[in-house]
């Protein structure tokens, strides 16, 4: 949807403000540019409608090179919001959301039709349409400029941290309404912001940048769990980095570390053996070294017992395993998709380490719920 | 009580010519300053855009404003003669520099976001003048119209010193009359009276233009 190719902003005085900037935004996606300031968020932003324009380098909208539409046409397919909010003051409400329908010549009663459809959109009633900016609160101006921006239906809206001079109560409103509204119309945004909790909040993927490049692409997940260098991790703060600490919870911190093994040398006996012991239907299989082979259980066994005898003849090597370092809410979450039991842990050789069985996250349930025991 | 029984005398004899300079005087006064408004309002917005204009300007304007009233007149007169032309024309120069500057501070003192939001929604130049920035900044224009039409009023009193008429040819006849204070008055109370009236009225129309009123517009 939109993309920039090696895109480079160089100010009079050569100061490099955005070096280099390669990006690729899918269509319906919710991107946060963040950084602190001067690194070159802002400026990467306004080079996409071409309020700057870029040095070196290309952005594509559709696959179109920017430079090549007309500037004023271009702008007018692109919803644009920003923190001064900037609504007319000599407009009414209705006047100013329906300002690019107006300038798109659309007759009189569709602008009316359709700021009526759009106030609708931010539970505002309809009497505000008639009356000026002034006369509403700071949160309401700022639905009005956001819905500004969507009164031609542009599939692209650029936001420079448009939530930024309200009050945190009327911010943290505004944003969880935004993000059901983009939902809901499947917009792609780029959005700008210094606030690493509202990019949280609201991206798909996050944008970090600093002195004109960028430093880290990711999801907020992703960039919580493994933030690219000290830099990112300064940024997102230590107190959310600790908050984040469950998710990031590795199997190997959780794992059983004797799991039932039978080596495939050994025999079906030895095995079935094993199994009455340690009460269990299945086994896995270990190799020279601890290596994982694979799995055996109850009903193999009984099926191949007249014709085998050793472990190794009839291992079942399909086998689904995650590594220690794996993050156990994705494996939690394998584990349900595939109906499996257990998941054997090993490590990058492939080597037995442990595993996870549905009793291990009983007892993770049981602990997030009741606390540790030791606490108790 | 003599002079005032005097004035009321003259306006009973002189009536008709009173009005008839009253008039004339204001239309010298209104066609001087329309006259700027057509040219200042447009160098305003010149000199907004391009910057590097607006020193050079400003001063030529200022430097027009600082010339005497009456030799500004004498130097016109050399050239263009005498008549009510010369002095509509004087009066154009003066009214100059309170249209020009109140333009161009008007202007640049539309907030820059709304133009930045103006030009990324996709306005074009002159529709982000013709519908953000003249409308917004109109109550300042008009105050700048105020001020030069009141300044207009005042100096068209001496126009009749080059045979324009208006009510300064009844002051003047005062002062050339023996015991003329009462002829004075008769000319002065007018001029006086238009000044202070122009000044009302734009100043309704100033107030009803600013932004912040828009509401009585519609």
């Amino acid at each position: 949807m939109l993309t920039f190719e090696n895109v480079t902003k160089i100010y009079s005085g050569n100061k490099k403000a955005v070096n280099n900037l390669n990006l690729e935004i899918e269509k319906g996606e919710f991107i946060c540019f963040i950084g602190p300031s001067g690194c070159g968020k802002t400026t990467s932003m306004k080079m996409v409608n071409r309020l700057i324009e870029p040095t070196e380098g290309r952005i594509l909208i559709d696959g179109k090179d920017i430079m090549k539409q007309n500037r004023v046409q271009m702008r007018r397919e692109i919803g644009y919001v920003i923190q001064q909010i900037g609504l007319f003051p000599h407009m009414t409400i209705s006047e100013n959301i329906t300002l690019v329908p107006k300038l798109l010549q659309w007759s009189k009663d569709n602008r009316r039709e359709r700021a009526k459809e759009l106030i609708k959109l931010v539970n505002l009633p309809e009497e505000y349409l008639d009356r000026y900016p002034q006369e509403l609160s700071g949160g309401q101006q700022q639905r009005i400029g956001v819905l500004r921006a969507l009164a031609s239906n542009p599939p692209l809206i650029l936001m420079d941290e448009p939530f930024g001079a309200l009050d945190p109560i009327t911010r943290d409103g505004l944003q969880e309404e935004f993000k059901n509204l983009q939902r809901k119309l499947g917009k792609t945004i780029v959005f700008v912001t210094h606030d690493m909790d509202e990019a949280i909040k609201l991206a798909d993927r996050i944008v970090i940048m600093r002195d004109g490049e960028i430093v880290q692409v990711d999801t907020p997940d992703e960039i919580l769990r493994n933030p690219a260098n000290e830099f990112v991790e300064s940024f997102i703060g230590k107190e959310r980095l600790i908050q984040t600490r469950p998710d990031v919870k590795t199997v190997g911190q959780i794992m059983n570390k004797i799991p039932a093994t039978v080596h495939k040398e050994e025999t079906l006996s030895t095995a079935i053996q094993r199994m009455k012991e340690k009460r269990v239907d299945s086994l896995l299989v270990i190799g020279e070294d601890q290596t994982l082979e694979g799995y055996i259980d109850v009903e193999d066994i009984e099926e191949n017992r007249k014709k085998s005898t050793l472990v190794g003849e009839i291992v079942e090597t399909e086998l689904y395993r995650v590594k220690e370092d794996s993050l156990i809410r994705d494996t939690i979450q394998k584990m349900l998709r595939r109906h499996t039991k257990y998941v054997p842990v090993v490590d990058d050789d492939n080597r037995l380490k442990g595993i996870v069985t549905r009793a291990t996250l009983a007892d993770l349930v049981y602990e997030s719920i009741w606390g540790d025991e030791d606490d108790n | 009580m003599d002079l005032l029984k005097e004035l009321v005398t003259y306006y009973n004899d002189n009536g008709a010519y009173v009005w008839t300079e009253f008039y004339r005087h204001f239309l010298m006064s209104a066609y001087g300053v329309l006259f700027a408004a057509i040219v200042g309002i447009p160098i305003g917005i010149l000199i907004a855009r391009y910057s590097k204009l607006s020193p050079w300007v400003i001063s030529f304007v200022n430097v027009i404003q600082t010339i005497p009233a009456l030799a500004l007149l004498a130097v016109l007169m050399l050239v263009m003669g005498l008549g009510t032309n010369t002095v509509i024309l004087a009066l154009f120069l003066y009214s100059l520099l309170p249209i020009v500057k109140n333009t161009y501070t008007g202007i640049l003192g539309v907030d820059k976001t709304l133009k930045e939001a103006g030009n990324a929604m996709g306005m074009t130049r002159f529709q982000i003048l013709r519908m953000v920035e003249l409308p917004l900044s109109l109550s300042v224009i008009m105050a700048g119209l105020r001020t030069a039409l009141v300044i207009a009023i005042g100096i068209a009193t001496i126009g009749t010193f080059i045979g324009a008429g208006g009510l300064g040819s009844i002051i003047v006849r005062g002062t050339n009359a023996a015991e003329g204070g009462a002829i004075i008055l008769a000319g002065a109370i007018p001029t006086a009276l238009m000044a202070v009236l122009a000044d009302f009225v734009m100043g309704w129309f100033e107030r009803l233009l600013s932004p912040a009123n828009s509401r009585k517009l519609s």
